[in-house]
């Protein structure tokens, strides 16, 4: 819910109902980062409210477009941080995947080696013998 | 330079000069934050009595004065964002990463998420039939609420309150156990829960005697039909040892649980997370040669081993920062004399500081602790969505 000026719409306050400090702080810090925005702060009326109000003032443009540019803004943010995300989590198991095979075999290869010297052993017991 | 009295010639070249004329181009002008707000604005310094810069400069015209446009926009963002995978818990439910490059606003968006925004399912109801265990029946109910399942949520729908329990939103588990007398003290673990997938077993009391007896759910048709991935493997709480009550000789409990849907914003029991947290990443740094006899009162000062010694050859010693991200920000390091007690006698040292202990404010070491519902990294790429979703779902109101 707006609530604006008629005559100005270059300063709004929106009412973002169920929400709380998760979206509003995130959306107030990218407000912050735009340069047409003066000011930017968000409160929440009542602790046993399930709202906050987001204060939007700018250097000229609507508030509501400036507010809606914020969240189209974290909203691609987040979808880079989930590709990133993603990626980063797939190649990891991908190597520890390698790692661990690489463990398998040389243990494989340790037991091998350890079976031969124990042959070569036994084959020179029977020879003392 | 023109004197007094003389007429100021001014050319058409100076103009355009003039007019193009851009302090920061000339090439005395330093560049970019000067060292000191560079180091204000990236970095928490840890001091001995406080921490100080601990506020993230968020307002784009912040250094406008310098010449430094401090706008993050979405193409410095995404080149700068980094994720390394730190490590991941050998049953998979551990996972702790590095995200470099993001506000905090927006780090701890993703972790309010995580705890009380991600649905689970979650005991909800749990009908006693018998409990003559010394665990009240609210204690016991209480205990059985906070016991994880191992269903995926994405599965089942949320239960609302005009709706019957059905085998789309409601998960039946009975437990019966009982210690006979003469035996010696049990354990009930929750491995002893069994999956009810047909719904409940307990007959609703009703006055007619004629109609089709009620249970407490009306599923249509058994859950290993409706869901084929539980045909094979049952629904089973997330771990088999839990342990729920302890029954003495002759004690008996038997009751059936209800599992729904729902988020931790309403019940902790819900929240998919046994934590989920991050800190900044530590950053310890030597201000001067810390050497000998200071350099080993420096490495036994730091509970955390954060320091190691390095032979400088002739018997000289100096101290190093081996391990700065062990570093618990105890501060014994910045404080007078180590935080040592000075003997009576022992004449004290003039104090210098050494070390300058900092936080790296957007270098954030996140660890998702998961309950077993979902593995972490789920959880995490879940809790993203439903940020990009609350985004959304403004946008549409304002247009």
């Amino acid at each position: 819910m707006e609530h604006g000026s008629f005559t100005n719409d270059s300063f709004a306050s929106f009412t973002l109902a169920e929400e709380d400090h998760t979206l509003a702080n995130a959306v107030r810090f990218m407000l912050n980062q735009d340069p047409r925005v003066t000011f930017a702060g968000y409160s929440i009326p009542h602790p046993s409210l399930e709202c906050v109000n987001v204060r939007v003032q700018t250097t000229g443009d609507p508030a509501r477009e400036v507010l809606k540019d914020a969240c189209q803004e974290l909203m691609l943010m987040n979808r880079h941080v989930r590709s990133v995300f993603d990626k980063a989590v797939s190649e990891f198991k991908v190597e520890q995947a390698r790692l661990a095979a690489e463990e398998e075999k040389n243990k494989k290869a340790e037991e091998e080696e350890l079976k031969k010297q124990r042959d070569l052993l036994a084959s020179m017991d029977i020879e003392s013998d | 330079m023109t004197t007094k009295g003389e007429k100021r010639i001014v050319s058409e070249e100076d103009k355009i000069f003039a007019k193009n004329f851009n302090i920061m181009d000339h090439p005395d002008i330093p560049t970019g934050l000067p060292p000191h707000l560079q180091l204000q604005r990236t970095r928490v310094l840890c001091k001995n009595d406080a921490p100080i810069h601990t506020a993230s400069v968020s307002y784009s015209g912040a250094y406008n004065a310098v010449g430094v446009d401090n706008s993050v926009k979405l193409e410095n963002f995404s080149e700068n964002f980094k994720v390394d995978v730190i490590e991941i818990s050998k049953d998979g439910m551990e996972l702790t990463f590095d995200m470099i490059g993001i506000d905090a606003a927006i780090a701890n968006a993703f972790r309010r998420i995580l705890l009380a925004e991600l649905p689970t399912m979650a005991f909800e109801k749990v009908f006693i039939a018998n409990n003559t265990s010394i665990v009240q029946d609210e204690v016991l109910a209480q205990r059985m609420g906070l016991v994880p399942i191992a269903a995926d949520p994405k599965l089942f729908e949320y239960l609302s309150e005009n709706d019957q329990p059905n085998e789309k939103n409601t998960i039946v588990f009975k437990l019966h156990a009982k210690c006979a007398k003469g035996e010696g003290r049990k354990k009930v673990l929750t491995e002893q829960l069994i999956w009810l997938p047909n719904g409940s077993e307990l007959v609703k009391e009703s006055g007619d005697s004629n109609s089709k007896p009620k249970t407490y759910t009306s599923f249509s048709r058994s859950q290993k039909e409706s869901f084929p991935e539980f045909a094979d493997n049952p629904i089973t709480p997330s771990y088999p040892d839990i342990l729920i009550a302890k029954l003495g000789p002759g004690h008996e409990i038997e009751l059936e649980a209800h599992a729904v849907k729902g988020i931790g914003k309403t019940h902790a029991k819900w929240s998919p997370v046994a934590t989920a947290w991050y800190r900044m990443l530590p950053e310890v740094i030597l201000l001067g040669e810390v050497e000998d006899e200071d350099a080993e009162r420096l490495v036994k000062a730091c509970p955390e081993n954060v320091f190691d010694i390095e032979d400088m050859g002739n018997g000289r010693k100096r101290a190093t920062v081996a391990r700065p991200r062990d570093c618990t920000l105890c501060r014994q390091c910045v404080r007078q004399n180590y935080g040592e007690e000075v003997n009576k006698g022992v004449e004290e040292k003039e104090w210098i500081e050494n070390v300058s202990l900092r936080r790296v404010k957007n270098h954030f070491i996140f660890k998702i602790e998961s309950t077993g519902s979902l593995p972490p990294d789920v959880l995490f790429t879940e809790a993203v969505k439903i940020l990009e979703d609350k985004c959304e779902r403004v946008i549409a109101n304002l247009s």
